[in-house]
């Protein structure tokens, strides 16, 4: 009998672990594919400040997989992503994570990968319940459908609560060995590790994924409004989890780094913005990205001299630096903290 | 069998490991991949990544910023 195969879609998170486990324990051969949108938080916040240095540097999913023995794929999807992310057929959870129709072009992905190797079926660590909004019994049926999986995806966690598969209704899978959990209790789950024998495992506390975070999801809204349109670069969202944004005006947001692993992550796209430099004093690099005039450079400077030891000093020199590598330099006042309204702050 | 280089600097995992793979499967087993990166988040994702794929990861070294991992490539066929 040929060994039937599938592919996991691994989040790096318990549930897909335990999904791949299950399926592998009846025998099946399982590898493993995990998608990078841009929006991962896992690598990019821990690389870059300097204060998280101390904090475990694992990629979940390649742990997972390691856990696993398992081969892991990952796929950069980041510019296929873009239309998902602006465009979401089926809207915005409670940020602008749009949860579901990711979810479908996730497993549309794996589904074609799975077609080009030869694999059976695809599995997810989907549970129902689990997510208000795109892990619901009603949602379970639409990703499948519209995905294009149809039968061919399986949710070992909670198989039992929908009907059967391809891979159970074939006799590959035994229907009575996958599990029917629901809900938001993560109680089954942390048992079934235990069963299974993973005792240290990912949890991620906020998600994987910045789309679900309100700060990071308001300076995307911020940068499709005042860009008069809803598009972005990867450089625009990787630069948007960097350092304080602070929009003074519409045409001009400053992004000034708040320690030295900010600052040696934003000197990479000094080349491309209009940045300054504090020289009189130590102070951060900060990137000016939209079109300021004169007297905005001006404004920008002094923001900038506030963030630098020079605060309390009545003069601070600031290099402004022009992508053409034009420079010149202001002596500039520090701005007072009480003259940076709340709302400059994106 | 042949070196080769990769250069990942400025990318930020998985970015690195993304590339490093996808150079990877244009190489044949016994050639040597040399990739150089800056997110010290590769100092544990490539190796793991060896590691779950079976290449073997012969070298790795710090200087500045710099980090540099040396890879021996073993197609699964190879080994
Ligand atoms: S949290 Fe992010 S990665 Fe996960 S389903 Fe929602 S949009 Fe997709």
């Amino acid at each position: 009998m040929t060994k039937r195969k599938a592919v996991a879609l691994i989040s790096g998170g318990l549930d897909s672990l335990l999904a791949a486990r299950v399926i592998q324990n009846q025998g099946i051969h399982v590898e493993g594919i995990n998608f990078y949108t841009g929006f991962c938080v896992e690598g990019h916040t821990h690389a870059i400040r300097k204060k998280d240095k101390a904090k475990p540097k694992r990629n979940n999913a390649l742990w997972s997989a390691e856990q696993l023995s398992m081969k892991l794929h990952i796929i950069d999807i980041s510019e296929e992503y873009k239309d998902i992310v602006i465009n979401p057929k089926h809207g915005y959870g409670a940020h602008l994570n749009p949860c579901l129709d990711c979810k479908i072009f996730m497993v549309q992905k794996a589904l074609d990968w799975a077609n080009d190797n030869d694999f059976d079926f695809i599995i997810t660590g989907e549970v129902i319940g689990q997510r208000p909004k795109s892990q619901r019994k009603e949602t379970m049926p639409i990703i499948a459908r519209e995905s294009g999986a149809e039968d061919r995806l399986l949710r070992p966690l909670c198989a039992q609560n929908l009907p059967a598969t391809l891979p159970e209704r074939e006799g590959w899978i035994n229907r009575d060995e996958l599990f029917g959990f629901s809900g938001r209790n993560r109680k089954p789950q942390i048992e079934l590790a235990n069963k299974l024998g993973f005792e240290e495992f990912a949890q991620p506390a906020g998600g994987c994924c910045f789309l679900t975070d309100e700060a990071y999801s308001n300076k995307l809204a911020d940068l499709w409004r005042y860009r008069g349109e809803k598009r972005y670069e990867l450089d625009d969202i990787m630069l948007l989890k960097i350092g304080r944004h602070i929009r003074p005006a519409p045409n001009f947001k400053m992004i000034v780094s708040r320690e030295e692993g900010e600052n040696n992550f934003l000197e990479g796209y000094r080349k491309q913005f209009l940045h300054l430099r504090t020289v009189s004093h130590n102070g951060p690099l900060t990137l000016i990205d939209g079109e300021p005039n004169a007297e905005d450079i001006e404004l920008a400077a002094r923001i900038a001299a506030r963030f630098s030891q020079g605060k309390q000093d009545t003069e601070v020199q600031v290099k402004a630096t022009f992508p053409d590598g034009q420079s010149k330099i202001l002596g500039v006042a520090p701005i007072l903290p009480t003259e940076i309204p709340q709302g400059w702050y994106v | 069998m042949s070196t080769h280089q990769l250069n990942a600097q400025n990318l930020l995992c998985p970015m690195p490991v993304i590339k490093t793979q996808d150079k990877i499967a244009t190489l044949a087993s016994g050639d040597i991949l040399e990739v150089s990166c800056t997110d010290p988040g590769v100092l544990s994702d490539i190796p793991a990544w060896c590691r779950i794929n079976g290449h073997k990861l012969l070298h790795s070294e710090q200087s500045d910023r710099i980090i540099k991992l040396t890879i021996e490539v073993i197609h699964e066929n190879d080994r």
